[in-house]
């Protein structure tokens, strides 16, 4: 496995990975005079489950909130498809084909598990606000076709007998599988998920696996994913960022990470013995 | 049927009637602290300038000509025409979409994030805006709106009640035209905000504002959409108010009846606003009716606060409003 090479690898169980799909170069975020994050550089490849781990408040989370454009940094560049971002609002990242979880879910709570994954894709829809507000024949049949969309994804995900459900009604799991839902619904070039485990039990762990794992794989969708549980990671990912205090302390495959001394200390102090 | 019951029924209409009325103003407050959490106090000043802009407009007024002849010892006050009703309201319709983007641009953006209440005091401050702006654009004078609604008393319902009980009631046939268009506007906001993109992109901003952006919904286009439908709510209380009792200053006071209009209603209901006005439209006409004469009249003035204040006490989140849970 290459993972330097331009024009991609295959990983060990066979998918073929692509060129470089996003790049981040020498970025670094500052909150005051806190660096939140300092020089980091990496590139996700099309196709790929990119994990970001590292112990809490290493900045994962910011470098997330960097690429879908919540936070701008103060240096470095944000390169996607190619081209260089210039500074944008989280909106037109979104519009980009950018989607997003939260580690703390962002669902709208009271809407319907149905009218919350339509949102997702609003930046689907062409139809204008004439169109809209007359509720014209264009308008009609843009509705139908991203419901028919939108029903196939509730089906993939088996969220079925919720469709109806107010959001705010729902247990935690449920909800972060809703949260999955509507960033699919996008049909996102890039899928970012903070922590999408965090605070689940083992069975609504495996079944999240499972759904990302399903989502690359029948979607082809590039994943890049925060998780702090290392086994479910190691499972999961092709090529794996650690960061610490803010730093990039390892890249690579899960297997080469999980040997590297500082990542090894990071995790587990450094023994003194 | 005796008939103290009879007059009972007609005023209970008109009561009826009346709180349509409330229910129009408070409808644009709705929509906007819906939307965006504001409280939005210059709702009433904002039908004030609506109405003031569509006679204007209507009659072809020069705006700011008292400025003008002022400073330049002109006599200009009219361009000559008279536009018809429908192309006045329509215009009407537009400088309220530019004047909710302007507030979007001036105000609003500025503020974004800030705690509810300075927002509020910023609509406050809007409110003595605008009016000093519909002062100096239009001049100060009682005007007379006319757009063509029916006024006067309803021969139909007379002649039906007449014949029904002997006894002709008297309902103003403007009002009957606002109970109309109430509802459509209920039904089409309804249906807009359920079923059309905007519509679920506006629910959403009224959510989770981190959320809605994430899905690619621009804040501020939303702003200035809500802002222009609460504008053009506006401007159908305006032009029902200024029909009614003419164009004039003491419009923008509507917006205080509408606060126990929301109280009751909840202020993140729709149905809520309109059931809310009906009942203080209905309940301060039957109080004042029954309980006017024994304690001296005058009642009209403080029924609807009375009522608020016990809504405040027993349910604040109103008939309609989201219940609040405090979770801990």
């Amino acid at each position: 496995m290459n993972a330097m090479n331009p024009e991609g690898y295959v990983t060990a169980d066979g998918r073929k990975i692509g060129g470089v799909l996003m790049e981040m170069k020498n970025i670094t975020l500052r909150f005051g005079g806190v660096k939140a994050i300092t020089d980091i550089s990496f590139d996700i490849r099309e196709g790929e489950i990119r994990a970001i781990i590292g112990p809490n408040g290493a900045g994962k989370s910011s470098m997330l909130n960097v690429i879908s454009g919540f936070y701008v940094p103060q240096e470095g560049e944000v390169w996607f498809h190619g081209k260089k971002r210039a500074p944008m609002k989280p909106y037109q990242v979104a519009q980009q084909g950018i989607a997003r979880t939260f580690q703390n879910i962002a669902l709208f709570e009271g809407m319907s598990v149905l009218d919350n994954i339509m949102t997702g894709r609003l930046t689907l829809m062409k139809s204008g606000l004439m169109d809209q507000a007359m509720w014209w024949g264009r308008a009609q049949r843009e509705e139908t076709e991203h419901r028919e969309k939108v029903e196939k994804i509730i089906d993939f995900l088996e969220i079925q007998h919720i469709r109806k459900t107010p959001v705010g009604r729902l247990p935690y799991g449920l909800k972060k599988r809703v949260e999955l839902a509507r960033a699919l619904a996008a049909e996102p070039k890039l899928l970012l998920l903070d922590e999408p485990m965090a605070g689940m039990n083992v069975e609504e762990k495996e079944d999240m696996c499972r759904f990302i794992l399903d989502v690359n794989d029948e979607f082809g969708t590039t994943i890049t994913l925060i998780e702090h549980d290392m086994g479910v990671v190691m499972d999961l990912s092709d090529r794996v960022v650690v960061m610490d205090y803010g730093k990039k302390i390892g890249d690579g495959p899960p297997d080469e990470v999980r040997s590297n001394p500082d990542v090894i200390n990071a995790y587990l102090g450094v023994s003194h013995d | 049927m005796p008939d103290q019951l009879l007059y009972a029924m007609e005023v209970s209409l008109n009561g009826l009637m009346a709180g349509i009325m409330y229910s129009l103003v408070a409808l644009g407050f709705v929509l906007i602290f819906k939307a965006s959490g504001i409280f939005n106090y210059a709702q009433g000043v904002l039908a004030l300038f609506a109405a003031l802009t569509l006679v204007g407009l209507q009659q072809g007024q020069i705006p700011f000509s008292h400025v003008i002849n002022a400073i330049f010892g002109t006599e200009l006050h009219s361009f000559g025409w008279t536009l018809p009703a429908l192309v006045a309201i329509a215009l009407t319709a537009l400088v309220m979409v530019g004047l909710a983007w302007l507030i979007e641009r001036l105000v609003l953006k500025h503020l974004v994030n800030q705690e509810p209440i300075i927002l509020f005091m910023a609509t406050i401050g809007l409110a003595y805006f605008l009016e000093g702006l519909g002062d100096v654009m239009w001049g100060a004078d009682i005007k007379k709106l006319d757009v063509g609604l029916p006024q006067g008393i309803s021969e139909t319902i007379d002649a039906i009640t007449f014949n029904a009980f002997g006894y002709g009631f008297f309902i103003d046939r403007l009002d009957i035209v606002a109970a109309v268009v109430a509802a459509l506007l209920v039904a089409s906001l309804t249906l807009f905000s359920q079923y059309t993109k905007y519509g679920r992109a506006l629910r959403a901003v009224a959510d989770d504002h981190q959320a809605a952006l994430s899905v690619g919904i621009s804040l501020r286009f939303i702003w200035v959409l809500v802002w222009s439908i609460a504008g053009f709510v506006a401007l159908v209380a305006g032009i029902m108010w200024g029909s009614k009792s003419g164009v004039q200053f003491s419009l923008s006071l509507i917006a205080l009846k509408a606060l126990p209009v929301l109280m009751l209603g909840g202020f993140t209901s729709i149905p809520g606003a309109i059931v809310g006005g009906l009942i203080i439209g209905m309940g301060e006409k039957l109080f004042e009716f029954f309980a006017g004469p024994l304690i001296g009249g005058a009642t009209e003035n403080w029924f609807a606060y009375v009522l608020a204040l016990l809504f405040l006490v027993f349910r604040p989140q109103g008939l309609f409003g989201e219940r609040i849970i405090e979770r801990v």
